[in-house]
């Protein structure tokens, strides 16, 4: 099993949504995230003083799946979440030792 | 006089509006500052309102209306706890020249009172204690505000039976010199006796919540006016002007601060109209009743520009001002003093009357400022000797709201159980 990782634009947060959904991945956590990478932050004033905020919003998608399924997951987020401009953000794999549903104490696989 | 029930219920819904301004201006403060002290900065003025409304019906009427000592300020003792000032000898209530029963005019006159003290505090957010506040309302509603009042209302010095108009008689409408040259120079003298907020000037700290500001200021425009349209005293075309006047100069205030920041940062902010629709405010508060409502063009548009090139002074002069009190307030309250003296319709400079206004004008608002300098500078030293004004480091870093109200604003995850709970 993997846990799929993306941070992305919180603006493209809903593309990601319908294109998982569409790929039949039948659930996702979604949380807000701050940070920055290569885009840095921004400005904003504030009667006239200017602050430079470093830490950008963000949505922060976790997925968990079949590691047969990670690669076409990975390709389906990253597609969806892509505007082509500097800070849109990443997607990552990591490797799972097991999954428990809460509900019924299924674990690996079954619990995906 | 006999009773005017139009005007009875005008200055009525007028002090209503005037009252609602408090928490209005708690509203516009809150928001402004940080997530971690927004509650200590409503308290204050919702502290602000709770002591000078017990003050003002003991003494406070009596200091600004009661008989005249000196020219400086009314005797406490005269009308103490209202004595003599609601009923006349045979126990009907007395009724003043307008025909409304002054019992009103007290509340009316209580609710300005109550605004001016918590102007103030927006200059020492994040990091007062708030028992000394609380003591400072009460002495500085007393010793600075009440006198003032009645200089410039009451009959003294400052007033149209005082030694000033012989030149002209000295022209504050609904306040540009009691109310916010008042708390604006107060302000200054605060954020100076105080000291600045830990990371001022280094950290970033950005409204936490600029739609609460913006309504805020909704609330105090709404409120202006009972302040400026209440201050005829009566339902009149003089009140009426007094609302077109104070409607038109906030909207050429808001033109006025958003084009400066258009030009000088780039953007035009909703923080800058907020703060233009209060800079307006105050520019034709003192002025709504004596200029023309293209007069209040002027007014209202010089006092956005000032005001918004003002707030940046408390990084190059190194004072913090919190929440721009001295550079909205005190720096609008002073041209709308003095801008009187040029556009008042009878007696401007503009308007063929000579510089005899515009001297009588620029007297009052130094007045206002030595009196005002001298006493809360006073009062704020003799506070910080006895009380001591500041929280501990450690409250201001981690947040006055936990430390002093033992609340936070704002829910994130809840832990914990009941430890106690009170039931009557």
């Amino acid at each position: 099993m993997k846990l799929v990782t993306g941070v992305i634009q919180p603006h493209r947060l809903d593309d990601v949504k319908s294109a998982l959904e569409a790929a039949g991945i039948r659930g996702m956590t979604v949380s807000e995230a701050s940070g920055y990478g290569r885009q840095k932050g921004h400005t904003e004033v504030y009667r006239g003083a200017e602050y430079t905020v470093d830490l950008v919003p963000k949505v922060r998608v976790e997925v968990l799946v079949a590691d047969e399924d990670a690669p076409t997951v990975v390709d389906v987020v990253v597609k969806a979440a892509q505007t082509g401009r500097i800070g849109d953000g990443k997607v990552w794999t990591t490797a799972l030792d097991d999954v428990v549903r809460v509900r019924t104490g299924e674990h690996g696989d079954a619990a995906l | 006089m006999e009773l005017d029930t139009g005007a009875t219920a005008w200055m009525l819904m007028s002090a209503s509006l005037v009252l609602l301004m408090t928490p209005g201006l708690a509203l516009f403060y809150g928001g402004m500052v940080r997530g971690k002290s927004v509650l200590n900065m409503m308290m204050m003025s919702f502290g602000a309102l709770a002591v000078v409304g017990v003050i003002y019906v003991l003494w406070g009427w009596s200091m600004s209306y009661g008989a005249d000592l000196g020219g400086i300020v009314g005797n406490p003792f005269d009308q103490f706890g209202l004595s003599g000032a609601i009923y006349d000898a045979n126990g009907e209530f007395l009724i003043d020249d307008f025909g409304v029963p002054s019992i009103v005019g007290v509340g009316f006159q209580a609710t300005f009172a109550i605004i001016t003290v918590a102007l103030i505090s927006g200059a020492i957010a994040d990091r007062a204690k708030f028992g000394t506040w609380m003591v400072f309302v009460a002495v500085w509603v007393t010793l600075c505000y009440f006198p003032m009042a009645h200089m410039v209302w009451g009959g003294g010095l400052l007033s149209g039976d005082g030694p000033f108009a012989s030149i002209a008689a000295p022209i504050d409408f609904a306040g540009g010199t009691v109310v916010h040259i008042n708390a604006g120079v107060a302000a200054l003298v605060l954020a100076l006796v105080v000291g600045k907020r830990k990371g001022f000037g280094s950290e970033p700290m950005r409204p936490h919540n600029l739609p609460l500001v913006m309504l805020g200021a909704a609330l105090l425009w709404f409120g202006w006016f009972g302040f400026n349209g209440g201050s005829a005293f009566t339902a009149d075309g003089f009140a009426g002007l007094a609302w077109v006047n104070t409607t038109v100069a906030t909207a050429a205030a808001v033109l006025g601060w958003l084009v400066v920041e258009k030009l000088r940062d780039g953007s035009a902010t909703s923080l800058g109209a907020a703060s233009g629709v209060v800079a307006g405010l105050v520019a034709i508060t003192p002025a709504a009743g004596s200029v023309s409502p293209v007069g209040s063009i002027a007014v209202g548009a010089i006092a956005g520009v000032l005001s918004a090139y003002a707030v940046g002074l408390k990084y190059k002069l190194g004072y913090d001002d919190s929440l721009d009190v001295v550079g909205v307030h005190l720096v609008s309250g002073l041209w709308g003093t003095v801008s009187i003296g040029f556009l008042a319709t009878e007696t401007g400079l503009f308007y063929g009357g000579g510089l005899n206004q515009l001297a009588v004008q620029a007297i009052i608002a130094v007045v206002a400022v030595v009196f005002s300098g001298v006493v809360t500078y006073l009062i704020a030293i003799a506070l910080k000797a006895v009380m001591g004004w500041r929280v501990s480091e450690e409250a201001e870093v981690a947040g006055i709201d936990l430390a002093v109200h033992s609340e936070t604003a704002y829910e994130t995850i809840q832990q914990g159980s009941v430890a106690k709970e009170i039931r009557a």
